[in-house]
């Protein structure tokens, strides 16, 4: 599930920085903004079968890559 | 009676400061003394919404049992079933009464009835909760929180637009004396940060200095190198009177014990539009952002309308500030002001976009980061001298 996460970040980015490292604050560093999110949600929705409305996305709750894995991991 | 419209004198302030002491002693010892907060607070918005204003006060009354009866009547229905035309409609009537206010005045030629101070961010608030709703993510909607959330008066003229969720997030405990004794602390700063912010510096630009400029800009016509002092005054009143304000919002919440969010963090310090919009009156281009710009991302990219991820963009950035241009109101330096931030925000990313491509060939530097500083804070005050309405004067009026 982590590499499947980090791969869309990663494909998302466009950078290899998220799998290097995962604290890295993604709104912060600009690697993702508003509609790399949405893409995101679709995508996990897509990849991972999590349903993630974009009322859930609360940004400090998603804002590294580890953040996102626990989320999906807790809501599989 | 009296009539006091809120943060404009000291009297309030006094009052305020009485009226929360009670309220500050029971936080600190674990206590929400919740039956005494109600009262203070239907005690102030009498102040503001009685005596002279009464008119706005039973506006005010009428649109809260409406919009209520509304959230609670789709929350009900949302329970059960899910259909896109109930939501659609339910947001439709969330912003109705705002609508008819908004457009009372053109079909008429009179001021509408239904208009009371605080309208448009009351309806903020209603359809971000209609919309969560729908998203399933409020499980349980009380009448009564509802109500409360809706008439949370220190932010009830102008905001900051909290969510429903997060405020009974915070209502709902008490925090810890220590957690309190930092939120107090905040709070009496931002208050006084706040005096200093609205009484000093907005009334030195706004009152003192404004008038004499624009009399200068007037009287030279045209453009001139007054218009251009105009701009960065005007600018100047506007941030330090809008934030003193959202200060003061903000800090007498935290004395109340709720994190209300902030509005405004160091705008003139964005590096570019993009970053000045996650900076400037925070709470609202939040809400574009959730609830406008990222949900249309969403429907477009989800039924596959679009395929450009670059068009889906600038179409939702196009979309989002249309709608705030035409909410601050329908006149058309408004709309300018909307489009050019729209247009602003698409070349932004575009620029942005570039730079990552190029990002071993471009400087970057102490220097290079001073003049976006620049180019930013130029773009956004000439985007102020629009939405202030001046050029209307200056060119059109007779």
């Amino acid at each position: 599930m982590k590499d499947t996460v980090l791969g869309i970040l990663e494909d998302l980015t466009g950078s290899d920085e998220v799998s290097k490292d995962l604290d890295v604050n993604l709104f912060e560093t600009g690697l993702l903004d508003s509609m790399a999110t949405v893409q995101l949600l679709l995508e996990l929705q897509a990849q991972c079968g999590i349903d993630v409305p974009v009322s859930e996305f609360e940004r400090s709750e998603w804002d590294t890559p580890n953040k996102i894995i626990a989320k999906v991991e807790s809501m599989q | 009676m009296i009539n006091l419209q809120p943060y404009q004198n000291p009297t309030y302030f006094v009052l305020l400061a009485v009226a929360l002491l009670p309220l500050a002693i029971g936080l600190l010892y674990g206590k929400r003394f919740k039956v005494y907060e109600m009262i203070v607070s239907f005690a102030f918005l009498l102040l503001t919404f009685g005596g002279v204003k009464l008119n706005e006060g039973l506006a005010l009354l009428g649109y809260v049992i409406f919009e209520t009866l509304l959230v609670c009547g789709y929350h009900a229905y949302r329970k059960k079933q899910n259909s896109g035309y109930v939501f659609v409609l339910a947001v439709v009537l969330a912003i109705a009464p705002l609508l008819i206010f908004k457009l009372t005045p053109f079909v008429t030629g009179k001021p509408s009835i239904l208009g009371f101070l605080g309208i448009s961010y009351l309806t903020f608030k209603v359809v971000g909760t209609v919309m969560e709703t729908r998203d399933g993510m409020i499980k349980e909607l009380k009448w009564y929180h509802v109500l409360h959330f809706l008439l949370f008066f220190p932010t009830i003229s102008s905001g900051p637009i909290d969510r429903y969720r997060r405020f009974r997030k915070d209502y709902e405990k008490v925090p810890s004396r220590e957690k309190y004794l930092e939120l107090l602390g905040k709070g009496v700063w931002n208050i006084f940060l706040g005096f200093f912010y609205k009484f000093i510096l907005a009334y030195a630009f706004g009152t003192l200095i404004l008038p004499v400029v624009s009399k200068y800009a007037l009287g030279h016509g045209g453009i001139s190198w007054w218009l251009v002092a105009y701009m960065y005054v005007y600018a100047m009143d506007l941030f330090f009177d809008f934030a003193g304000y959202s200060l003061f919002a903000v800090g007498i919440s935290y004395i109340m014990g709720v994190e209300t969010p902030v509005n405004f963090n160091k705008p003139f310090i964005s590096k570019n539009i993009k970053e000045f919009w996650n900076r400037w009156h925070m709470s609202l281009s939040f809400w574009f952002r959730d609830y406008i710009y990222m949900r249309f991302v969403f429907f477009i990219m989800k039924n596959k309308l679009m395929k450009n991820r670059v068009h889906i963009a600038s179409v939702g950035y196009l979309l989002l500030f249309l709608i705030m241009g035409f909410w601050h109101g329908l006149t058309w330096y408004y709309i300018v002001y909307g489009l050019y931030h729209a247009c602003a925000i698409i070349l932004c990313d575009a620029w942005l976009r570039f730079k990552k491509k190029h990002k071993d060939k471009l400087p970057h530097n102490k220097f290079t980061e001073c003049l976006a500083i620049f180019v930013t804070f130029n773009v956004v005050c000439f985007s102020f001298l629009i939405f202030s309405g001046f050029l209307d004067t200056l060119f059109f009026a007779k």
